[in-house]
């Protein structure tokens, strides 16, 4: 038995909570934040004259106007779906061929060097990214494609893609990691080449990962406010039709993390404009909230195999 | 008292202490009018508002500054509701303004402060309408600018103006302006008219210089900004009121004889009758040195009574 002394154990005891405070704020902190924006909005949800259908189905976003204010977010939505789901149509295959590639195919060399460079990535502000859509972007765009305005849901949704990438390839591999050596061994053993160890062995062992991988990033673009504020154009429009291809990418769209910020600075505490921004919040924190579940919920999965 | 009794507590502690901290964080903050007496009896004076006086504001900032090395005045942008809702709250000692106060912000800052704001008229600024210097458009009424920007216009193609963009895109891009700016709050009260509201889907972007470098961009577009914000990528269009009458170019005389239809004037707003280094630095800027600056900015100097 090894005898601790009185003080050592009382030392031990405070950085036992010490660390445990830590671990609960974040807790805390979360909590504290959703009631925060729930307690500025709920004035008006509470109001009687607030229709969350309305609210949500239609566009007629008029917040500012004196004579006949107007709540519709449903452009504001769409904008948000259209540039994320265009996004991670471009960041998915990248992402996780990246995170093979990294995992499976390249000299550990290489693979620190590629790490350290998407780690980098990562690390741009996103400001930066959406001055490079509102500069370069837009006028690539409005060369390649001849669309007479480069500020779109295609140059919001290649700056996305870029800023989740990086999310994706470094969450993919830790999957791909963490599935066991003896499975691969197995697949060597029984001579497959290497595109059915991928195919065949790898992605169906850590699809649950990779599928959490994707919805992280999913998680990334929805919460991207800076970037796509600067390179969709900001415009109150709904970028889908019912004829193919359905989604026009190249339409100037706003998306909801975006008008909150543009709009949030102008208001009058407690105005009516105020609130429903703040309902925006809490409609942004349970869809970002309800993604992350999925993804950890999936994460979880694995685990229990 | 068991562990888990005590983590409870830990938890509501914390709860407590962030909602505390979130509160303190939104209460009101104030400040004595501008008089804060830093070390060395050196003065702050607070300045805040339109993006459009925003190069002025510091152009008078800094000249004031140099003259008079104990006030320094510090200058923010951000847009005309911003800087009202500043000095409604107290951070701002002056708000600068591309519009008149609205009557419901005068309440409430003479609610807050317990005396009526003030307006000094500093300058006239002429609204440009610009478009890309390769459009061959060269005048335009503000019935068709209605048309082109109001909820209820109808329109959409440069071939309704009677010309062929240089692109060859028929469609009008519309660029606007972020809804607390004033420049977006003065062109809708003349242009799309006062209980009228902006047909959505323009492009709303957040500074004037912007709007301009957006339009030098986009052959088709067609934006609106002060006329101090013209290079040489934009053309600015004559204006006249209705089709047969007159059209007239944003110069200073045309503006200085009221003939320019979009012409409006500069505002700084106080809380009360200005005091102090407060009402030195307004008299300041409205003596022959400040007006000058105002020149020099590409803006009309306020007429002496």
């Amino acid at each position: 038995m090894l005898h601790r002394s009185k003080y050592k154990a009382l030392l031990e005891g405070l950085i036992e909570w010490i660390i445990r405070i830590c671990g609960i704020s974040a807790v805390v902190f979360v909590f504290a934040i959703f009631l925060f924006v729930f307690w500025q909005g709920k004035g008006l949800i509470f109001s009687g004259e607030f229709d969350f259908w309305k609210f949500l189905t239609t566009k007629e976003w008029y917040p500012a106007s004196e004579s006949n204010p107007r709540y519709g977010v449903y452009a504001l939505i769409t904008g948000t779906i259209s540039v994320t789901v265009l996004a991670m149509v471009i960041a998915v295959p990248f992402g996780l061929g990246a995170a093979l590639f990294i995992s499976e195919f390249c000299s550990p060399k290489l693979k620190e060097t590629l790490k350290i460079v998407i780690e980098l990535l990562a690390a741009i502000p996103s400001v930066v990214w959406g001055f490079i859509g509102l500069t370069i972007m837009n006028q690539l765009i409005m060369e390649l494609f001849g669309a007479p305005i480069g500020l779109t849901v295609l140059n919001g949704a290649i700056i996305l893609a870029l800023m989740s990438v990086p999310i994706i390839v470094s969450i993919g591999e830790d999957a791909l990691q963490a599935v066991p050596d003896s499975y691969r061994e197995a697949g060597i053993g029984l001579g497959v080449t290497r595109w059915q160890m991928v195919y065949k062995v790898l992605l169906p062992a850590a699809k649950n990962g990779l599928l959490a991988a994707v919805l992280l990033g999913v998680g990334r673009a929805i919460g991207e406010t800076m970037a796509v504020l600067m390179a969709t154009g900001h415009a109150v429009h709904i970028p889908f039709d019912a004829e193919f291809p359905f989604l026009h990418g190249l339409d100037s769209v706003r998306t909801l993390t975006a008008t909150i910020a543009a709009e949030l600075g102008e208001t009058a505490r407690d105005s009516s404009h105020y609130q429903v921004l703040f309902i925006i919040g809490i409609l942004l924190f349970t869809i970002t909230f309800a993604v992350n579940l999925a993804a950890d919920l999936i994460v979880k999965g694995i685990k229990g195999k | 008292m068991s562990t888990i009794l005590k983590s409870t507590f830990v938890i509501f502690g914390l709860a407590g202490l962030a909602g505390g901290l979130l509160l303190v964080g939104c209460g009101k903050k104030t400040t004595n009018g501008g008089q804060k007496a830093g070390a060395g009896n050196s003065v702050e004076i607070q300045n805040a508002g339109s993006d459009t006086m925003v190069n002025l504001a510091q152009a008078w900032a800094e000249a004031y500054g140099a003259a008079n090395s104990n006030v320094d005045v510090a200058v923010a942008g951000g847009g005309s509701g911003t800087g009202i809702a500043a000095l409604i709250n107290g951070t701002a000692d002056i708000a600068n303004c591309s519009r008149a106060m609205k009557s419901s912000e005068l309440t409430k800052s003479a609610n807050t402060h317990g005396k009526d704001p003030k307006q000094h008229v500093m300058g006239l600024d002429a609204l440009a309408v610009y478009v890309h210097k390769d459009n061959p458009l060269e005048e335009i009424t503000i019935e068709q600018l209605g048309g082109i920007y109001g909820e209820e216009g109808t329109i959409t193609k440069w071939s309704e103006l009677g010309v062929k963009s240089s692109d060859g895109n028929d469609e009008i891009i519309r660029i606007s302006r972020q809804s607390n700016s004033g420049t977006y709050v003065f062109f809708k009260e003349t242009v799309v008219g006062e209980d009228k509201e902006f047909k959505l889907g323009s492009r709303d972007l957040h500074g004037s210089k912007d709007v301009v470098e957006l339009v030098g961009n986009t052959p088709s577009a067609i934006g609106y900004s002060g006329m101090g914000y013209a290079t040489d990528h934009v053309k600015m269009l004559k204006v006249a009121v209705k089709k047969g009458e007159a059209p007239y170019a944003p110069t200073l005389q045309n503006a200085l004889d009221k003939k320019y239809p979009i012409s409006r004037p500069l505002y700084m707003y106080t809380a009360g009758e200005p005091t102090g280094h407060i009402k030195n630095y307004i008299d300041w800027c409205l003596s022959d040195a400040g007006q000058k600056i105002v020149v020099d900015n590409g803006y009309i100097p306020a007429s002496k009574n």
